[in-house]
């Protein structure tokens, strides 16, 4: 009689995982299979194509900026204060995340737009107007992108120990000193890879930058828009494009291999 | 300038209410079990927590005074050192040691100067590139001994500073604590739940329960005199200063022992009065101390009897009532105290 022995998988799981790998895997190497790349690095350089990624590098820098500024303190704010209501603003904080993006453009059109709730008064007051502008593509990133650097730089500030900054404080540190020289580096890790995210989510984004800022070549049309106007009128340029998108993607799994892929025992 | 501390906390149902006075040069030991409240006193007076009532002062320097006055940390002048040190990790030893005098405002090269003299006093100058997590325990508290005392605080707060060491480093350490806490010209508030540290260290010993002062004097007045049956097997020990060769030590004060462990050098000798056995004739046997000694009074406690012997030296006894019936325990009694060589603990002074 044979033994029944640990370790061997079942047909029932092995055959569903396998087919699911190659669910995820297959596109990815049609991507490359498809790839023009003897004009690969012409089109890159082409002006449409080299205009769309700059754009897209920029305004997702800008809103990476943006999002440490007015995250970080956020972040700070949930994790160290006795704030009522904690819970419920940390939830709030991370709708974006699960709201569908063009659902996030309408709201920020309805709110920013020039007949807008906030964007009237931005309009009448100081002649601002986002909608359809680059500052509108850093915002619709921005609002889409946020809630990833927060939600890493809070769950950094709540795993370190407050009482190193009380130990600052005893040796004469403010509290921002303390903040800068104390407990700024030992969240370094949490807030860089928030950052990454927080870029990268940035860098992607296509329905709330379209709904928000329109698609106009040169000021709002970043790299996702041209991806998908390209499909139509040029696929070669297309997948020259989802192909630097797929390297940055990449390359930010690499980054934070460590945190992620190397966490799981 | 002295520390005036009158400190009122409320937890819930746990109320601290001690006074507390700290004189220059004096080093006071807040001792008491653990719960006792003692480390809530320590963190009200460096103000990383406000006291709901009472007042914090450094005489007229008033540090917290509800509900007008509240210093916070950053502006007493406090140190302290923390019982698992909290080093900063990303930090070398001598940044560590340096971030003291560079949050009060000095420049780089002279908070180092100054981090690098006092690495010094404490032994550790060749250890300024170190980070603290490659410090031993021993290090790692001189460290932070060092970054505590290297701005001058006027009140230099201890909690549990050797509770972090295991037994044979303790020894070391808690000696070269005493003599950097002799050469510190401030106010020491040092908190324990070890008696000996209590005793070794300090020039007052506070005792602390439930948030209220039990008893307070000199650890001999108060070993001598405990006033409560937890006092009385907390602070009982009976301790001795003396000058070892092998495993004989002369005590200063006359009288000499036998120890088990050979040593060299100025020690202290220590022993508990549960260890002291009383007899009406002297004792014969191999490795015994004993020595002839008068009764000078006899306290009754609830399950033991504490006696004070007269003697050279003179030694606490903890005996049972049926020894003080047996032996008719007065005032005036002579008898023969004997100690076993293994219940004696020498440690350097």
């Amino acid at each position: 009689m044979r033994r029944p022995t640990r370790g061997r998988v079942p047909l029932l799981v092995a055959l569903p995982s396998l087919v699911g790998l190659a669910f995820l895997l297959v596109p990815l190497v049609g991507l490359l299979a498809r790839a023009p790349w003897s004009t690969l690095g012409t089109r890159l350089v082409g002006p449409e194509v080299g205009q769309a990624l700059l754009l897209s590098l920029t305004c997702a820098s800008l809103a990476t900026v943006l999002c440490l500024v007015l995250g970080v303190p956020l972040a700070w704010l949930l994790a160290r204060t006795e704030l009522p209501g904690r819970g419920v603003l940390r939830a709030l904080v991370t709708v974006p995340l699960v709201l569908p993006p063009v659902v996030g453009g309408v709201a920020l059109l309805l709110v920013l737009g020039r007949r807008g709730l906030v964007g009237q008064y931005l309009h009448d007051w100081f002649g601002v107007s986002l909608p359809f502008t680059t500052a509108g593509v850093v915002v619709a990133e921005a609002f889409v992108a946020m809630p990833f650097l927060v939600i890493a730089v809070e769950g950094a500030l709540r795993a370190a120990d407050p009482r190193f900054e009380e130990a600052a404080a005893t040796l004469g540190a403010t509290r921002w000193v303390a903040f800068r020289r104390v407990t700024l580096p030992s969240i370094m890790p949490g807030l860089v890879a928030g950052t990454v995210l927080c870029w990268a989510r940035a860098l992607g984004e296509f329905g709330a930058t379209i709904t928000f800022a329109g698609n106009f070549p040169g000021r709002t049309t970043t790299m996702p828009l041209a991806v998908y106007l390209a499909l139509e009128t040029d696929p070669g340029a297309a997948i020259a494009l989802s192909i630097v998108l797929l390297v940055v993607s990449v390359a930010v799994l690499v980054s934070l291999r460590d945190r992620w892929i190397g966490g799981a025992p | 300038m002295t520390l005036h501390a009158a400190l009122r906390v409320d937890r819930g149902t746990f109320r601290l209410d001690l006074t507390l006075t700290v004189e220059p040069g004096e080093v006071v030991a807040l001792l008491g079990p653990n719960g006792a409240g003692k480390t809530t006193a320590l963190r009200a007076v460096a103000g990383l927590l406000p006291v709901d009532a009472g007042q914090v002062r450094l005489d007229e320097e008033v540090w917290d005074e509800p509900p007008t006055v509240f210093v916070p940390p950053e502006r007493r002048g406090v140190g302290v050192v923390f019982q698992d040190y909290l080093l900063f990790a990303h930090l070398s030893v001598l940044e560590n040691v340096a971030f003291g005098p560079r949050a009060r405002g000095m420049d780089r090269a002279g908070a180092r100067e100054r981090a690098r003299s006092w690495l010094e006093r404490v032994g550790l100058a060749d250890r300024a590139a170190a980070r603290p997590r490659a410090l031993s325990g021993g290090q790692a508290q001189r460290v932070a001994l060092a970054r505590a005392l290297v701005t001058e605080p006027a009140v230099l707060l201890l909690d549990e500073p050797l509770a972090a060491l295991d037994a044979s480093t303790r020894l070391h350490v808690r000696s070269s604590l005493g003599h950097h806490l002799a050469e510190y010209g401030g106010r020491t508030l040092l908190v324990t739940h070890d008696p000996l540290d209590a005793m070794v260290l300090a020039d007052r010993i506070v005792i602390v329960e439930h948030g209220q002062v039990v008893q307070q004097g000199a650890p001999a007045e108060v070993a001598r005199r405990p006033r409560t049956d937890y006092v009385a097997t907390l602070v009982g020990l009976n301790l001795y200063r003396g000058l070892a060769s092998g495993t004989t030590v002369r005590l200063a004060d006359g009288g000499r022992f036998t120890v088990a462990e050979p040593a060299a050098g100025p020690v202290h000798v220590a022993f508990p009065p549960s260890a002291v056995g009383l007899h009406p004739e002297p004792v014969a046997g191999s490795p015994r101390n004993s020595w002839p000694v008068t009764v000078a009074d006899v306290e009754q406690h609830a399950h033991t009897v504490r006696v004070r012997l007269a003697g050279n030296p003179p030694v606490l006894a903890d005996v049972t009532p049926a020894v003080v019936a047996e032996l008719r325990l007065s005032p005036g009694r002579p008898l023969w105290a004997a100690v076993k060589a293994t219940e004696v603990i020498t440690y350097p002074a």
